[in-house]
């Protein structure tokens, strides 16, 4: 069965649909706001440049799934992103986590009072951000590539879109992976130890629902054990190549999927949310 | 739907004011030889174009949109709908000749055309669009704006932009 429009979703495939789409847009807006936190503090320019560009890239996905759930029946895109509450997002624990050390966000640190480049960067881990990059990039390749053959039209066509810009993403996450990993020893040490940090919670990006089922029945989206497999099948060889030991068996990170969030994204969203919330009507 | 002689000379109308809007960030650029607009028609007086994106974080989709739509009001048509589509889905394949011709001109390396699917390749040895050059190297696959990567000519010694294939 196709479902041409969204209109064409009934129950039982409607809601767990409609529960993908805020799976993948939260993902997608928190990515881009986490990425565009190194806008004017990347280490080097051209990272600076790559990284507020791949932001603008996922928030533009991240619209255009919001988009699709309001046509189904969800409220605005400026809602779902200024209004709603913590437990209310769905992204996973990978794209939550903070780069930047506490001390950075204080009220007494240096961040509050124009400090200069350096100090922040002394607060802030790049291989972090590197690192959570390059799996979650390597996710999205992976399911937007089975996305784009999904029975939902609407969601086949933004995974075709998205496809193109992805591969940018991949290019160059692959790229840094390597260099930095086979830089010095320095540099590869730092990757292994974002490697073996991360590598849990990149795994609850393929966090198991209750909402499986129906969409693997309905060739609406494979299985997440599916995805995440082909996504070990594509990661692991790339660590490898770039002299990263791949981590061995851990337990996956979950909990994103169903509002469970840990406090940074409070705080990502006391910043996000801020003006909103001093004045729900603004306007800029 | 049966195209009468009124609504074909309807839709000529529009295309000669889809044909006036240009890109904002590229302002040689009409929206017609980016290949944005993916349909328009008439339907009882009511007129519809539907255009699809370049890029999705593409800034200035709500500028081209409400500029499409301005243009297409000022042809003489009332009631105007701008819809933003994926499917098709843009890729710069729909660029069209003079499109790619103008881009040269405007001093952006036009992409080479690539059915949808990004290769590495397409990337480096970009001709150079002020020498012709192609002993040229590749900067960055990202630039000033979603849809620019940056290279150097060895040759001119010049540093240009490549509209990126996608």
């Amino acid at each position: 069965m196709i479902y041409s429009k969204t209109i064409d979703l009934m129950d039982p495939v409607r809601l767990p649909v409609i529960d993908l789409l805020y799976r993948l847009a939260d993902d997608g807006l928190i990515i881009g706001h986490r990425n565009s936190e190194w806008t004017g503090l990347g280490p080097a320019m051209e990272e600076d440049i790559a990284f507020s560009n791949m932001a603008q890239d996922k928030m533009g996905h991240a619209l255009a799934m919001y988009n699709l759930l309001h046509e189904m029946g969800e409220p605005e895109p400026d809602v779902l992103v200024y209004q709603r509450r913590e437990e209310e997002f769905r992204c996973c624990s990978l794209v939550v986590l903070e780069c930047f050390d506490e001390s950075a966000r204080t009220a007494d640190s240096p961040l509050s009072n124009n400090p200069t480049r350096d100090s922040l960067l002394a607060h802030g881990d790049w291989a972090i951000a590197l690192v959570r990059q390059f799996f979650f990039s390597a996710g999205d390749e992976v399911r937007f590539a089975a996305l784009a053959e999904s029975t939902f039209a609407p969601l086949a066509a933004l995974a075709r879109k998205f496809r193109g810009e992805i591969k940018y993403h991949t290019m160059h996450d692959e790229a840094m992976l390597q260099r930095l990993g086979r830089g010095t020893t320095k540099s590869g040490q730092r990757i292994q130890t974002a490697v073996d940090a991360l590598w849990p919670h990149a795994l609850g990006m393929f966090e198991p629902t209750n909402h499986d089922k129906v969409l693997v029945q309905s060739g609406i989206c494979p299985l997440e054990s599916e995805l995440c497999d082909a996504w070990r099948e594509s990661v692991e060889p790339l660590l490898r190549k770039s002299g990263i030991d791949v981590p061995a068996k851990a337990n996956p990170i979950y909990g994103g999927r169903s509002g469970k969030h840990s406090p940074e994204l409070t705080a990502l969203l006391d910043d996000l949310q801020k003006v909103a919330r001093l004045d729900p009507g603004a306007k800029w | 739907m049966v195209t009468t002689a009124s609504t074909s000379r309807g839709l000529d109308l529009i295309w000669q004011a889809l044909e006036t809007v240009c890109d904002p960030e590229i302002p040689a650029l009409t929206v017609i030889e980016l290949g944005i607009i993916a349909d328009a028609w008439i339907d009882n007086g009511r007129v519809t174009i539907q255009m699809c994106p370049t890029f999705s974080g593409c800034p200035a989709l709500d500028i081209m949109q409400s500029q499409i739509k301005a243009a297409v009001q000022g042809a003489g048509f009332d009631d105007v709908t701008v819809a933003v589509v994926f499917d098709p889905p843009w890729t710069s394949d729909r660029i069209t000749p003079e499109g790619l011709r103008k881009l040269k001109q405007f001093g952006l390396a036009p992409p080479v055309r690539c059915s949808g699917v990004v290769r590495e390749d397409m990337l480096h040895n970009v001709a150079c669009p002020f020498c012709d050059s192609k002993n040229t190297t590749l900067e960055s696959i990202f630039g000033p704006t979603l849809c620019r990567a940056i290279h150097y000519c060895n040759n001119c010694l010049q540093s240009f932009e490549q509209f990126k294939p996608v």
